[in-house]
């Protein structure tokens, strides 16, 4: 049966290639045009690039997350996905290298990196300790170390479970998942907070990066699907990737669709009925002129649209339908961070209830397109190392559900 | 025994097997003979069963959607009225209006409408109560809720023939075969 997998996995070798090339095509066009932003505009580029780097990076860092909830859970959509959660969590290095810019633009970003205006400002002097440059960039490298070792872990011991029938690769898979789904949540928390909270140092809100986590979450469904449902037309995931599993998919993205609806509305009901100056700034500069439609729109195409549809387990189960809610819901998540970045850039002084116009730079397009390509080159690169389906798993049994499949198509 | 064939009198009949995989087989087997006022009982879930005796695909659904929008119509109205019309007070300055404070009680009421409507439009289309049902007069169906699996082909149906359906229904290996009195 392995065998069988590995010659299947193989045969789609040649699409992966033809997705890469195309992949690299855009990617590079891109940071071409990022580059060539940069020249003219070192502000706008790094406004454009931060934006670009916590969008892409919620990949990689999604993915393990699912793919620990996985390891936890069971069920067979996770099978159906493993390898390419593993694959998406395998580019973890890719975007410890891609997000290497912001550190050197950090002066350029965040307020904080100021040292005569924290000096005279009592709050940041408070929370220097914190927010200083170097632990900054401690912090941005045990991220990534971190999760890269989680990520390691997990793929080889995956690996592993393919060539052996001992269950042990499995068992530590469970063990590591456990704690790691915790560590996970806690640094995406501190992510979060430095990557984008810091941005306004002054404001804070406890549920934001949660927000950031599910998002993270969201995407990879999205993403797993666009992938997926292409994939489920071949072997080997044609068996395993059936229309009920995609399904499956598109119900993880309505359940995550609702938690960030959830969280996002708790923010705004939280800050908007206390009131506070120290909080109420953050979203009196986001609910004026067209970031206010903006913010309209997030309601809809971040809520009510893909709720609505992924409600009904009839509409769901149109492949196409569900492609183009995760397409759209892969754009709004980049909205919706541009919704939370762009505005803190026109802002820079915090605590001041002031409107800022809406004024979209091709380059917030430009850098996460150009990233995007590099990321999904890479992750097609990863996906074509393994065998499409994980094998001796004690859970599942591929070779029961290709026999049954077969079975199937005789009958019909 | 009664020696019409139509099956004049009886509810129909009913056919015991001993496992959930068999009752389907079984299912699959006699609505593919052309049977179709089938029904199936079991002490458990069986996946695919309803599909099996082409048991439609009901609108419970769409009745509780209808019931959650309405909840949630109903909910907003009633805090707008409350707040702007009836009984307008100033809470802390803020507007009379407050979309954002609107939200969690319609939330609350269309969960409210929803659940309630579904487990009406449950016990209705479910034609509850319903202190008679002829399938009791089996003695083996209390086994229904225990360990037992039971088909019932209902006399109802064009198909059923007393005779004929109960040599087919032998033919699928059951337990046992037994006829249910109306």
């Amino acid at each position: 049966m392995i065998e069988e997998i590995q010659r299947h996995s193989e045969a789609l070798a040649p699409r992966f290639d033809g997705y890469r090339r195309r992949a690299l095509a855009i990617g590079l066009i891109g940071i071409a045009a990022t580059v060539f932003g940069y020249l003219t505009d070192h502000q706008q580029f790094f406004e454009s690039y931060l934006l670009g780097f916590t969008y892409w990076v919620c990949m990689p860092v999604g993915c393990l997350g699912v793919l620990m909830i996985h390891h936890l859970g069971g069920g067979r959509w996770g099978f159906a996905i493993r390898r390419m959660l593993e694959a998406g969590a395998s580019t973890m290095p890719v975007m410890f290298i891609l997000g290497l810019p912001i550190l050197a633009g950090m002066h350029d970003l965040f307020p904080w990196t100021h040292t005569e205006a924290v000096a005279n400002d009592e709050v940041l002097t408070h929370k220097l300790p914190y927010l200083n440059s170097t632990f900054f960039i401690i912090r941005y490298v045990a991220y990534f170390a971190i999760w890269t070792a989680m990520a390691m872990l997990l793929t080889r011991w995956s690996v592993q479970q393919d060539q052996t029938q001992e269950t042990w690769p499995t068992r530590r898979m469970q063990i590591l998942s456990g704690p790691g789904i915790v560590l996970l949540s806690l640094l995406g928390t501190f992510a979060g907070t430095d990557w984008l909270m810091s941005l306004e140092p002054h404001w804070f809100s406890t549920i934001f990066c949660a927000i950031y986590i599910l998002g993270m979450a969201l995407m990879t469904w999205a993403f797993m699907t666009l992938v997926g449902v292409p994939l489920s037309k071949h072997q080997p995931l044609d068996v395993l990737l059936t229309n009920e599993r995609l399904r499956d998919l598109g119900t993880m993205m309505l359940g995550f669709v609702m938690l960030w609806a959830y969280t996002s509305f708790s923010q705004l009901l939280i800050i908007w009925s206390g009131n506070l100056p120290e909080e109420i700034t953050w979203y009196y500069t986001r609910l004026q002129g067209g970031w206010l439609y903006l913010g309209y729109a997030l309601i809809g195409f971040h809520f009510a649209v893909p709720f609505l549809l992924l409600l009904s387990s009839r509409v769901k189960s149109h492949l196409r339908i569900l492609i183009v809610v995760a397409s759209g819901l892969m754009f709004m998540r980049l909205v919706d961070l541009y919704w939370i970045t762009a505005p803190a850039f026109r802002d820079h002084d915090g605590g001041v209830l002031q409107s800022v116009a809406l004024t979209p730079h091709w380059l917030d397009l430009a850098a996460p397109i150009g990233l995007g390509g590099i990321w999904v080159f890479f992750f097609f690169g990863q996906l074509k190392k393994r065998p499409l389906v994980p094998s001796n798993d004690p859970r599942f049994d591929y070779g029961a559900l290709a026999a049954e499949a077969q079975e199937h198509g005789h009958h019909g | 025994m009664n020696d019409t064939s139509t099956g004049n009198g009886a509810h129909g009949l009913m056919a015991e097997f001993e496992t959930p995989d068999e009752l389907l087989a079984a299912a699959q087997k006699t609505y593919g003979e052309g049977y179709r006022r089938l029904d199936a009982y079991s002490p458990l879930p069986v996946h695919g069963l309803g599909a099996a005796i082409g048991f439609p695909q009901t609108n419970i659904a769409v009745i509780s959607f209808i019931c959650g929008v309405i909840g949630g119509l109903a909910g907003f109205a009633l805090q707008y009225w409350v707040h702007m019309i009836e009984y307008p007070i100033n809470i802390g300055g803020r507007p009379h209006f407050s979309g954002p404070m609107f939200i969690p009680v319609t939330f609350e009421t269309t969960i409210l409408f929803a659940a309630v409507g579904t487990v009406v439009a449950l016990i209705v289309l479910n034609r509850l109560p319903q202190p008679y049902h002829p399938v009791f007069n089996v003695p083996e169906f209390e086994r229904a809720s225990q360990d037992r699996f039971f088909l019932c082909v209902e006399s109802t149906d064009p198909q059923y023939e007393t005779e004929g359906t109960r040599s087919f229904l032998q033919s699928l290996g059951p337990v046992k075969v037994s006829e249910v009195e109306a």
